[in-house]
């Protein structure tokens, strides 16, 4: 494997992290604020605040090394992207400064008022949909280059079906994956009002993301044809996917095996992700960036990729204990961990 | 201006990001190693009173560390977003000790996340404080890491540019540039002392709002000392930080300090105004001081203005920041070794009101310190983004709407910085130390009954 491929699929795969993650947090924040409005808070509040207070930091980095590796192993995207993202980019980075400190405010500080949850919720999807603009800017179309500048034509990104459907794709996406996912978790803690709760919130978008997901794969046909050959190149890895989404939608809809649902989830993003990526090879950024053009020297790829499996060393064992102590134990999940037990032990030795 | 020019406006949105998040910063680095001690001391003595200074500050942590994450994140992506020349040619040099920050911040995060969820899961207590070792040391790492960056800035090398191609890439000597050992030192130092200082003011705080509690006595005793040793090595790393200057970029010692012409046996000018015609008035003059702390030597020659052309001079306003950072740093001494030395020797001033009043004042002037010695190095640096070779016009962005976010973070900062005094107050008001206390003793005394 060249190096150029070995750093793309290294960011691409932590860009897949952070959709995963991101779009847990996202859609728990968004169903939070829904049920205060539908009068259903107290079922899914707890579950979601237990869920989300120790590890949306984590959630967080993620997209920080996305951004932070790309400037590293493909220099020149901070001058392809840099000057046009300035716009979209802003508008996502305050929706999260909003996002993340309120709330911290509000877990860590004062509990419960209803207009930070509410826009709480709202930012969470609108992240989502101002992110995901850079994808459909990548596919080309919407960025000239003039006097050796790159300019971004707004209208026709904002007038453009494709960014839409990938718009409406990352947001649908979002709330299905949130949903499943808060299925196991609820169904974990045993708490069955809760699970049938966001089950049904997962059945309900599964229908809308097969359709948002083939549309996106439709306007592409006109947008860039040449990608969209290479699509149905991959016909077969697009195909297994969609398999792995019958399957977890069957799963939730049998009331069954919600780890496995979760399991298969993933796969099928997974899937779906890394099939999209392939399909978009070499370009960065179409057709003026290419892997090949953007990379950055070897000597500091080289050590870069050092770093980084170094860092996966000390970091894999860490997040494994952080999973172990909030996402796999059952009496933290459950809200049995109680300050009496310890302190027991403590007072009688 | 702000609307016409991206370079300005750039400039403007990177001051005030770094300056709001460095506050957020340090509080980050410094605070760790503030718990750790507390808890070890706790530990140590089994005294209750440090254990739970320990966790009052961890809850407060939380807060600030989030409002640190975002604002980092706001911070790495506008270097990206603003300065895109720039951050092109970074990335082929420097992107190494940028990758390690992220990696020692999640490292940090995540111990973070597990010491702050499980005070009460763990049998053996001194299990509990080893996870805060992961914590100082990914906080510390992070501030090391990106001070390297801002070190080579001020310094570059590492690679070589011919006919416009960079070339002889070598990420590893890019890090270990000759600004590192100062800066990164300076920086860790303050960041320990300001945080000390700022805990000290709020234990002096709340002495002075009658609660006469032993808890804060201890917690004031302790983080003022923690200050003094602090503020010693920033000062001793700051007269090294002066060194480094006059050898590696003697017009920024220059322009802080008002040295037009070159000359042997310098001094040191301290305050004073700039008249119309370039002369200084109302200084305090130090005789042979600026020679010291140039280089050791009262009589060594230090190169002055005189010698750089107009156009490559820094704006003579660092003058005041560097006065500011300084006079701040020697009060800090003196102030923590006259309260350490009159506990010792039982002087009753130190515990006068008027007297932790100052150590309440302490806290805030920290800060401002931290504020000034970074607008002095980066103001100082001007024109250069990147010392004697690449400027900041040809860096920055071109994009026409940078006026426009100046105003959006700017306003969105100022309500972070408000909404974080508000819950942190509402947060210890709500759940005071004597309640705590009381809940303690319950706790214990109803389990050996
Ligand atoms: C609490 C904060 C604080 C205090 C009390 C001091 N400093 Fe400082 N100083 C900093 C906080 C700081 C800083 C924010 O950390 C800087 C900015 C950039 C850097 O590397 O550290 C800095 C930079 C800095 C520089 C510039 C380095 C450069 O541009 O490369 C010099 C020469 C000094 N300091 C010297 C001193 C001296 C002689 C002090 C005597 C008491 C002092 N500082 C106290
Ligand atoms: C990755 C490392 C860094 C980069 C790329 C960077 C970049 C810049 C740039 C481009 C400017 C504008 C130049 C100007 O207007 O004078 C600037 C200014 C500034 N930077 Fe840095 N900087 C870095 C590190 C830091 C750090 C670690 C701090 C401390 C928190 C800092 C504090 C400041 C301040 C206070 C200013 C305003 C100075 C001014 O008025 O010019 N910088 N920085
Ligand atoms: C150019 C300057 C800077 C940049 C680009 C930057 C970048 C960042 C980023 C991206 C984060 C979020 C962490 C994440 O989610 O991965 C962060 C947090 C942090 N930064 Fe900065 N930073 C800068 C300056 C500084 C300085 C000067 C210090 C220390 C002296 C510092 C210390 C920290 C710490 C300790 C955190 C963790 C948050 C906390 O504990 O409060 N940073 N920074």
């Amino acid at each position: 494997m060249s190096l150029e491929i070995l750093g793309i699929s290294v960011l691409w795969t932590f860009l897949f992290g952070y959709v995963i993650l991101g779009s847990i947090d996202f859609g728990a924040g968004f169903f939070n604020a829904y049920s205060i409005i539908t009068g259903k808070h107290h079922l899914i509040t707890k579950i979601i605040q237990r869920y989300l207070s120790p590890v949306w930091e984590v959630t967080n980095v993620f997209f920080v090394f996305f951004f932070v590796g790309m400037v590293g192993f493909f220099p020149k995207t901070a001058f392809y992207y840099g000057s046009v993202l300035l716009v979209p980019a802003s508008i996502a980075l305050l929706l999260m400064i909003i996002r993340g400190s309120y709330y911290a405010f509000e877990t860590y500080g004062s509990k419960g008022h209803k207009g930070y949850a509410l826009m709480y919720g709202i930012a969470g999807l609108l992240i989502p949909a101002s992110l995901s603009v850079v994808l459909a800017i990548s596919e080309g179309g919407f960025i000239s280059i003039i006097d050796g500048n790159p300019i971004l034509d707004y209208r026709a990104l904002f007038t453009s079906p494709l960014t839409w459907s990938i718009v409406v794709l990352s947001i649908v996406a979002v709330l299905y994956i949130a949903a499943v996912f808060l299925s196991w978790y609820a169904n974990k803690a045993g708490d069955t009002a809760a699970t049938n709760l966001m089950r049904k919130y997962a059945l309900c978008w599964a229908f809308p993301l097969i359709i948002a997901a083939a549309g996106i794969i439709y306007e592409l046909s006109s947008h860039n044809p040449g990608q969209f050959e290479r699509i149905l190149d991959l016909w077969w890895i697009f195909g297994l996917s969609f398999l792995l989404w019958i399957g977890t939608v069957w799963l939730v809809w049998k009331k069954k095996n919600y780890g496995l649902a979760v399991g298969l989830l993933i796969g099928q993003f997974a899937l779906a992700f890394f099939a999209y990526g392939i399909s978009l090879y070499p370009y960065l950024l179409y057709p003026y960036l290419t892997i090949y053009e953007g990379f950055t020297n070897e000597a500091m790829a080289i050590s870069l990729v050092v770093v980084f499996i170094l860092g996966l060393i000390l970091l894999v064992p860490s997040i494994y204990l952080l999973l172990k102590l909030f996402l796999f134990d059952k009496d933290y999940v459950r809200g049995n961990r109680k300050n009496v037990k310890s302190n027991e032990k403590r007072g009688l030795s | 201006m702000l609307f016409d020019d991206p370079v300005f406006g750039s400039r403007v949105l990177t001051i005030i990001t770094l300056s709001f998040h460095v506050i957020y910063a340090t509080i980050g680095v410094g605070v760790p190693l503030m718990i750790m001690i507390a808890h070890w001391v706790g530990i140590k003595k089994n005294d209750e009173h440090y254990i739970l200074l320990a966790k009052r500050w961890a809850r407060g942590f939380v807060v600030t560390v989030a409002v640190g994450v975002v604002t980092g994140t706001a911070m790495g992506l506008q270097l990206s977003l603003l300065w895109p020349n720039f951050m092109e040619l970074a990335g082929n040099v420097i992107a190494l000790p940028l990758f390690l920050e992220v990696f020692a911040f999640f490292f940090e995060a995540i111990f973070l996340g597990i010491y702050a969820y499980t005070w009460d899961r763990f049998e053996d207590r001194r299990k509990h404080f080893l996870l805060l070792i992961p914590v100082v040391l990914g906080a510390g790492a992070s501030a090391v890491f990106i001070t390297v960056v801002n070190s080579f800035m001020n310094s570059p090398q590492g690679f070589d540019i011919v006919n416009g191609q960079l070339v002889n890439l070598n990420p590893i000597a890019a890090m270990f540039t000759p600004a590192m050992p100062t800066k990164v030192s300076h920086v860790l130092a303050t960041a320990y002392m300001t945080v000390a200082f700022l805990l000290a003011s709020i234990a002096a705080f709340k002495l002075l709002k009658g609660s006469n509690h032993v808890y804060h006595k201890k917690s004031l005793y302790l983080t003022m000392k923690m200050g003094l040793i602090f503020s010693i090595a920033a000062a001793l790393i700051g007269d090294l930080s002066g060194k480094y200057l006059a050898e590696y970029q003697p017009e920024k010692l220059a322009a802080a300090e008002w040295h037009f012409e070159t000359e042997e046996g310098a001094p040191l000018l301290m305050y004073g105004i700039l008249d119309g015609e370039g002369e200084v008035k109302y200084e305090i003059k130090i005789p042979y001081a600026l020679s010291i702390l140039a280089s050791g030597s009262p009589t060594s020659e230090v190169i002055g203005l005189d010698q750089f052309p107009e156009e490559e001079t820094p704006p003579l306003v660092i003058h005041y920041f560097f006065d500011v950072m300084v006079t701040i740093g020697m009060f800090m001494v003196v102030l923590s070794l006259v309260y350490w030395t009159g506990i010792k020797r039982k002087w009753p001033f130190v515990r006068s009101n008027w007297y932790r009043w100052l150590i309440v004042l302490g806290g805030p002037l920290s800060v401002i310190a931290i504020e000034a010695g970074w607008w002095m190095t980066e103001v100082g640096r001007q024109p250069w983004i990147l010392n004697g070779i690449m400027t900041i016009e040809a860096a920055a962005t071109s994009s026409d709407y940078v006026g426009l976010m100046v105003i959006l973070f700017g306003g969105l900062y100022l309500i972070l910085g408000i909404g974080t005094i508000v819950v942190l107050n509402r947060m210890f008001r709500k759940n005071p130390v004597e309640l705590e206390l009381e809940q303690q003793e319950a706790i214990k005394g109803g389990e050996t009954a």
